[in-house]
């Protein structure tokens, strides 16, 4: 060891280290600060009932956000629709039923890499598997098979081509993983006397995951899917990729249409070298902040209101 | 949702409602199920959860193979050497009459914009773990935790904005001073490394902050009390005994962040430009891989072409070396847990 420290030195330290502390953690809450004030400075001026019901134009001022909300919008609900289920139901294979075999511990660990895979190699899977299903139907879209009428609601085309269902699933593909790991962890804080308590009672092993695990766990699962959510909605890198619109007049009709989504648009007017698109960039922002707000906070509301002690 | 646990009748649907005492109704029963029924319908259940499992397997067997052939496609190419995109050092597939396809100026660039992000964040966010999991209050704690929490949720096309439109011209105030050195090597043009990198670190710091934070808070007590009763000061206590506690904990946050970083595109596709060189010169323009899958699939190279296809074989690389980081970093909490229970 070193020369003994003196009282005075040990005082000293300690008193330093906690101002380090102090001014390190000041830092993150003022670039905070100074980032959601700079954005609201700048785009506030855009936000009025306009800017929610126009769709892109070349100039500054007759442009909005209704085509990328509305695409946003239509995204996130197939990505919520795919995603919720296939990882919730895997959540459950993992934790309730499956044996810790080779093959689990193969998959769990599989999960937790998937979750590092940056999001634009997501895309480029999305590219292929459904813009362009690996070939299977040719290499472009006129020879594509049609089922359906393309004005209706249900017009289905394969492949799927640069179509709000494409770019639904890739995002469900991003998301996957976070909701199958926050699934689990839901699952794994039941105490496992809820489970014996069914089991004793005579109900099979899916009437107590059903009837008891899971309706205990839908405040874990809620929270964990809402954020997951919020990550899909701000997510842009993969759908640049499976060929997102950049400039678009149209909101979606079915799951064929073409579409733009929210990030993309602030992507493409803080491109621009014009100080009006810019503005606008702040003003899409603002929308999207509003939208990830509130989702944080239905995602705390939920965790207080409906968690309450088990035992 | 009323309550976690539903009523006891969801469960025991063959059997008589109504409390002890209630004469039987035989027609409540109902007609019983077979047990061949309810057994097949278990193992059907259990059957397509097993198959939605099996999906996350298909996805990266999906990820590999479609990397691995386009990857594959590229280097046929006779543009193409194996060699040269391991070693070269010059990427230029879309200027110039002889295209080059040398990986390492893009690797380079995600370097330079990952080390930046890496030493403003790793440090920040581990002080400020270690004031929030050891110094601060209950109240202090509770209004901090929600302001991280927005942070970590923040698009990060928002960073890059804020790189671009706040970051950047707060450089460009330095230009002035930086002009007179190095002929001028330094001064901050519109698109630059620090500006992204500095983004980037405010991205990963709640991810540092929060991951540091779970694992120093997972140290127990005894360890604290018995380092108080030992004379340490709080400084000694924290910075010599719950941190190395918990070193494989924030190692691998580290590990994470940095791999989110490398990952990261939309921030450096705004703010870093688009000149793919090997530099160290924080004010220089670079392009990271990232950034160049960008360029290419905004639509600046023809689809089937060579520069085209050499986005998947820089995909590949990415999805290598953020697999390398991931597993190094489960690697790491297996293998250098501290266990005190």
């Amino acid at each position: 060891m070193a020369t003994p420290r003196t009282n005075a030195t040990r005082v000293f330290q300690n008193r330093a280290f906690l101002w380090v502390c102090l001014v390190a953690t000041n830092v993150a809450v003022l670039v905070l600060a100074v980032l959601l004030l700079s954005i609201f400075w700048q785009g506030f001026g855009e936000l009025d009932w306009d800017f929610l019901t126009k769709s892109a134009s070349r100039k500054a001022e007759d442009a909005g956000i209704k085509a990328p909300l509305w695409g946003s919008i239509w995204v996130c609900a197939i990505c919520a629709l795919t995603a919720l289920p296939l990882g919730v139901g895997t959540a459950i294979y993992l934790e309730e039923f499956a044996k810790r075999t080779r093959f689990t511990r193969i998959v769990q660990t599989n999960i937790l890499n998937l979750a590092g895979v940056p999001s634009i190699v997501y895309g480029i899977l999305g590219l292929t598997a459904f813009v362009r299903m690996f070939g299977l139907f040719g290499s472009n879209l006129e020879n594509a098979i049609e089922l359906g009428n393309p004005e209706s609601l249900f017009y289905l085309r394969l492949p799927f081509g640069s179509s709000v269902l494409a770019a639904g699933l890739t995002l469900m593909l991003v998301i996957l993983p976070i909701v199958i790991i926050s699934t689990q962890e839901a699952l794994r804080a039941i105490p496992s006397s809820l489970r014996s308590g069914a089991m004793a009672l005579g109900a099979t092993p899916w009437q107590t995951v059903w009837g008891i695990t899971l309706p205990a766990a839908v405040p874990g699962i809620m929270t964990g899917a809402i954020l997951a959510m919020s990550r899909a909605i701000g997510e842009s890198a993969p759908l640049l990729v499976v060929g997102s619109a950049l400039f678009l007049r149209f909101t979606p009709e079915n799951l064929m249409s073409e579409y733009s989504v929210l990030p993309l648009q602030i992507f493409n007017w803080a491109q621009r070298p014009q100080a009006e698109f810019h503005a606008l960039a702040a003003g899409g922002i603002i929308i999207q902040l509003v939208v990830l707000l509130a989702f944080n906070g239905i995602a705390v509301l939920i965790r207080q209101k409906l968690q309450k002690p088990l035992l | 949702m009323t309550s976690p646990v539903p009523p006891a009748s969801d469960l025991t649907s063959g059997l008589p409602r109504g409390g002890p005492g209630t004469p039987l109704d035989l027609r409540s029963l109902g007609r019983p199920r077979s047990v061949r029924t309810r057994d097949l319908r278990e193992r059907l259940i259990v059957g397509s959860l097993a198959i939605a499992a099996t999906f996350s397997v298909a996805v990266t067997f999906g990820i590999v193979l479609v990397l691995a052939t386009e990857t594959l496609g590229f280097f046929r190419f006779d543009e193409v050497s194996v060699a040269e995109f391991f070693t070269g050092s010059e990427w230029n597939p879309l200027l110039g009459a002889e295209k080059h396809f040398g990986i390492w100026p893009l690797v380079a660039g995600t370097l330079l914009v990952t080390v930046i992000a890496a030493s403003f964040a790793l440090p920040l966010g581990l002080v400020s773990a270690i004031y929030l999991s050891e110094y601060a209050s209950p109240r202090v704690r509770s209004a901090l935790k929600p302001a991280l929490e927005i942070l970590a949720g923040i698009p990060t096309v928002v960073y890059g904005f804020f790189a671009l439109m706040v970051i950047t011209p707060l450089l460009q105030r330095l230009n002035p001073a930086l002009e007179g050195i190095a002929d001028g090597a330094f001064v901050f043009g519109n698109y630059n490394a620090l500006s992204a990198g500095l983004a980037m670190g405010i991205m990963i710091l709640p991810i540092v902050c929060s991951l540091s934070e779970d694992a120093l808070r997972a140290v127990p007590r005894g360890l604290r009390d018995g380092a108080f009763a030992l004379g340490g000061t709080r400084f000694d206590v924290s910075v010599k005994v719950v941190v190395p506690a918990a070193l494989s904990g924030i190692v691998a946050a580290f590990l994470l962040a940095i791999s989110r970083a490398i990952g990261e595109t939309m921030i450096v596709a705004l703010a870093a430009g688009g000149v793919a060189q090997i530099t160290a010169n924080p004010s220089a323009e670079v392009q990271t891989m990232t950034a160049y899958m960008v360029q290419i699939f905004l639509g600046d190279a023809p689809a089937g072409g060579v520069e085209y296809k050499s986005s998947y074989a820089v995909a590949a690389t990415l999805f290598v070396i953020t697999l390398l980081l991931t597993m190094l970093g489960q690697y790491i909490l297996r293998r250098f847990r501290e266990e005190y229970d």
